[in-house]
């Protein structure tokens, strides 16, 4: 990579920073990028980028007469100056709260939230002591979430890895299209949860609504009561001793371990009666031509 | 429907795609010329017994009592390689082949996730270069 100054690059256009920064525009359709691991690389253990917060540094903030806008970049001024722990007070059910967080973090909001709360992060720990909106925490990469009471629709969509937990019950579509990570529901969730889920891990202490793991394409959701109905191609498995070593660790930790145990729950998996690689169905297409 | 079906092949040996790169195994694979599915299994949760003092720390730097989003990375393996996708590359990393290889997937699983943290954390990452590519100033 070419040595560029931040000061130089600062005072650049996109294009010619990435000109200077040596990046090429190779046409990588069809193709899988290929890298080697360097067996000696640094044993660093956050981003280079992330900034160094103490856990053990608190401070709060008070939402009222604040814009989402202006709260989500108090967080991030705070964790510039190394405070590790931030406690949100009166957010009285705003929007997009806490989303974009990219490093370590203790997030606590003391309230509800409304809708798309703590969306994209990627490694904070946050507990909202309250309800939350639709989409809590959509597309999460890693951390973890704790949602005290009840959560809406589409909760953890699009997560890829994590852990998020809702105490109370969650809305219909909770997982929908999850790619990674873990969503646990400490009561019961609605329709169509985890619809086209993708892989990752959903587990549900109380009921499952219907059309459960409608058109999963992979990962597997475990339902401690009734399931209403599974949707196309969900299918039950054998529950493992893996994954009830697995159950009984996770649901300790976040202290929803029902008293009689783990050997109740049922798995639900991929029939993968429905994977369809368009380029491998050539009998198909003569039928059709 | 399009008259699609599952018709992939089961894992049977952790050294199964290492001793045979292409993987075609069933009559469905063999007529398409291409192996259904992954090559490992997706859905395998970690055996916390088998975590390394590396991963460990990592857990304790972050704050978490498990291994969270790494639950997801597995070894994989590809052209006959071992291999690990890091989602933030969207690609492989290959496994060097100084590295010994362990005789199970669970211990191969957990060197496959200390190689991405490294990765991932250094400089090398092409993130670093993207980030000072594409950030806002």
């Amino acid at each position: 990579m070419a040595s560029v100054s931040d000061a130089d690059l600062k005072a650049m256009t996109q294009d010619e920073r990435v000109k200077a920064l040596g990046m090429t525009t190779d046409q990588l359709t069809g193709r899988s990028m290929y890298m080697e691991f360097d067996p000696d690389a640094s044993d660093r253990l956050t981003y280079p980028w992330a900034p160094d917060v103490d856990f053990n540094k608190r401070t709060e903030v008070d939402c009222d007469d604040k814009s989402t806008t202006e709260v989500n970049k108090e967080i991030r001024a705070l964790m510039d100056e190394g405070y590790g722990t931030v406690v949100l007070k009166n957010p009285r059910g705003m929007h997009s709260l806490g989303v974009g967080i990219l490093s370590k973090l203790n997030l606590i909001i003391e309230g509800s939230t409304g809708y798309f709360a703590v969306g994209l992060i990627d490694g904070p720990n946050v507990r909202i002591n309250g309800r939350v909106g639709w989409s809590c925490a959509e597309n999460m990469m890693s951390g973890t979430v704790m949602i005290e009471k009840n959560a809406g629709s589409t909760f953890g969509a699009a997560m890829r890895g994590g852990d998020l937990v809702c105490r109370g019950s969650v809305g219909s579509r909770t997982g929908i299209d999850q790619k990674g990570g873990t969503i646990i529901v400490g009561g019961d969730t609605g329709a169509l949860s985890g619809f086209m889920m993708q892989r990752g891990r959903m587990v549900v202490c109380g009921n499952a609504g219907k059309n459960l793991g409608d058109s999963m394409y992979d990962g597997t959701i475990f339902v401690g009561g009734e399931i209403k109905s599974c949707g196309v191609d969900a299918v039950e498995a054998e529950l493992s001793d893996l994954d009830k070593a697995w159950l009984t660790r996770k649901l300790t930790q976040y202290g929803l371990m029902p008293d009689k145990g783990v050997d109740h729950f049922t798995k639900i998996v991929a029939g993968k009666q429905l994977w369809n690689y368009d380029n491998l169905e050539p009998n198909e297409k003569k039928l059709i031509l | 429907m399009a008259g699609t079906q599952y018709r992939g092949s089961e894992i049977k040996d952790v050294n199964q795609f290492l001793n045979d790169a292409d993987g075609l195994e069933s009559e469905r694979e063999k007529e398409i010329g291409q192996h259904i599915g992954y090559r490992y299994d997706v859905n395998l949760v970690p055996d916390y017994d088998r975590i390394t003092p590396f991963l460990s720390k990592y857990m304790e730097t972050m704050g978490w009592d498990d291994l969270n989003w790494l639950e997801d990375v597995h070894m994989g393996y590809e052209e006959g390689m071992p291999a690990v996708f890091d989602r933030n590359i969207n690609g492989w990393v290959r496994v060097p082949n100084t590295i010994e290889l362990p005789d199970n997937q669970q211990d191969r699983d957990m060197i496959a996730r200390e190689l991405l943290i490294k990765f991932q954390m250094s400089d090398r990452h092409p993130l670093v270069t993207l980030r000072k590519a594409y950030t806002k100033f």
